[in-house]
């Protein structure tokens, strides 16, 4: 029997996992709300606007991250719950085609989420964005979470299904997302001009991000249904 | 029919969580028959299913399912079995409709299909509309089995079948069974209703402490 093509597979998962978001509003409903949350609340606890200028960069992607962990779980949650992930396994398709269109959804939701992330910090931290900044920053949001979306599918396919797995997956990932947390507030400083940051400076950390991405794409390709079937 | 042995095992051990689930497992299903799996509660019924869909490893013995041999290549084998465990393997924010087409999609089956699996198991119109979290247990069973359809599994691997179903369920579904018989695919199914299941049954065997002997 012939095996459907990898691409059908990989816009079955990513329509499935979006259709299921757009009727559950999880990321609308509880991630954007708590994201916004903790950019609300550092700006009352830091008070201060030359300081909320300067750490912008950085708590945009602590609040991505943040709700990394949260997209990542209720993405696995809705293969596990009525055992659907066997029943992926046993359809005799490529994994590795699951693992792409479920990591292509988790990055669309992470980049929506960085849009609303973005605005409100042009709205409470005054920062700003020259025209070069804001390519850099565009590169930036698509590389940093093109990475967080392959590594967030590979680890939460590693903990789908074991006992604990609500503390185990931050646990994993922190410290393997922490480059993207380094690169990705580096490159968003410098398009934000923080701390007069020029915008050229952020460039070798997009480099970073595109590599971290390309790591874990190729990576998490390779190893996801082995991990998945043990 | 062929008397062509789907399943073929022989002194099979699956080892689970540590554990031999199976011991020494030997036993023969012709394409065709419609074979029931009986026995007590962690007797290895369940075990034995998901082995026979490649989903665990064979410790020790030989193990060919469909021409695949299970120890070398457990993989070839999943694209032409249908598994239906004790959960239903469905997305409960979808419609039926939706998991039908999703699950089409994924093994290349044509709308017609899905529009008469889902008219064999009597979920079409209103129902196939509804999300299957707001469904009963029985029609999530119905959705499940139609989802076997239109995979074309080559051989059915059940675990309770008839669980969650009502009467007029269980009927459709012994219908269904036989139908994919008939159409030539294999059935092998494990039960705790004994009267309904040997009725339904070409031959039983009988699981304890992981072996296989006849009932």
């Amino acid at each position: 029997m012939s095996q459907t093509p990898k691409s059908r597979v990989v816009s079955a998962v990513l329509t499935k996992d979006l259709r299921i978001e757009a009727r559950s509003r999880v990321v609308t409903n509880q991630v954007l709300p708590f994201a916004g949350l903790i950019m609300i609340m550092f700006a009352f606890a830091l008070d201060n606007d030359d300081v909320l200028q300067r750490v912008a960069g950085g708590l945009i992607w602590l609040a991505t991250i943040f709700s990394l962990f949260v997209i990542v779980q209720r993405s696995f949650a809705i293969d596990t719950s009525d055992s659907a992930l066997d029943s992926l396994r046993v359809a005799g398709i490529d994994l590795s085609a699951v693992f792409l269109g479920k990591a292509i959804a988790l990055t669309l939701q992470l980049i929506a989420l960085d849009v609303v992330l973005i605005a409100a910090a042009f709205l409470l931290y005054q920062v700003h964005v020259s025209a070069g900044g804001l390519v850099l920053l565009v590169t930036c949001v698509i590389c940093a979470t093109a990475g967080l979306g392959f590594v967030g599918t590979l680890y939460g396919g590693l903990t789908a299904g074991t006992t604990g797995r609500e503390t185990l997956l931050p646990l994993l990932l922190l410290p393997v997302v922490a480059p993207v947390l380094i690169a990705a507030t580096r490159a968003t400083e410098a398009a934000f001009g923080s701390g007069g940051a020029a915008t050229s400076e952020g460039w070798a950390w997009v480099g970073l991000l595109t590599i971290f991405a390309a790591v874990f794409g190729i990576g998490g390709s390779l190893a996801f249904g082995p991990l998945i079937d043990e | 029919m062929t008397s062509e042995k789907v399943i073929d095992f022989k002194d099979v051990v699956i080892v689970y969580d540590n554990f031999p689930a199976v011991a020494g497992a030997t036993f023969s299903v012709d394409a065709g028959e419609i074979v029931l799996l009986q026995g007590p509660n962690g007797a290895g019924k369940t075990t034995l299913l998901r082995a026979c869909a490649g989903l665990l490893p064979i410790a020790r013995g030989t193990a060919n399912v469909l021409g695949c041999d299970l120890s070398t290549n457990r993989l070839a084998v999943r694209s032409r079995v249908g598994l239906l465990g004790h959960a239903n393997g469905l997305f409960q924010d979808l419609t039926v409709l939706e998991n039908m087409l999703f699950w089409s999609r994924l093994v290349g089956a044509m709308r017609q299909d899905v529009d008469q699996a889902m008219i064999t198991m009597g979920i079409s119109g209103r129902l196939g509309e509804t999300q299957v979290a707001k469904l009963s247990a029985g029609q999530r069973r119905r959705c499940a089995l139609a989802s076997l359809i239109v995979r074309r599994a080559q051989l059915w691997l059940l675990d309770e079948p008839h669980a969650g179903l009502d009467a007029q369920g269980r009927d459709e579904l012994d219908r269904t069974l036989r139908a994919a018989r008939d159409a030539g695919a294999t059935v092998i199914f494990a039960s705790h209703e004994i009267e309904r299941a040997r009725s339904l049954a070409t031959r039983s065997l009988m699981v304890t402490t992981g072996t296989v002997k006849p009932a």
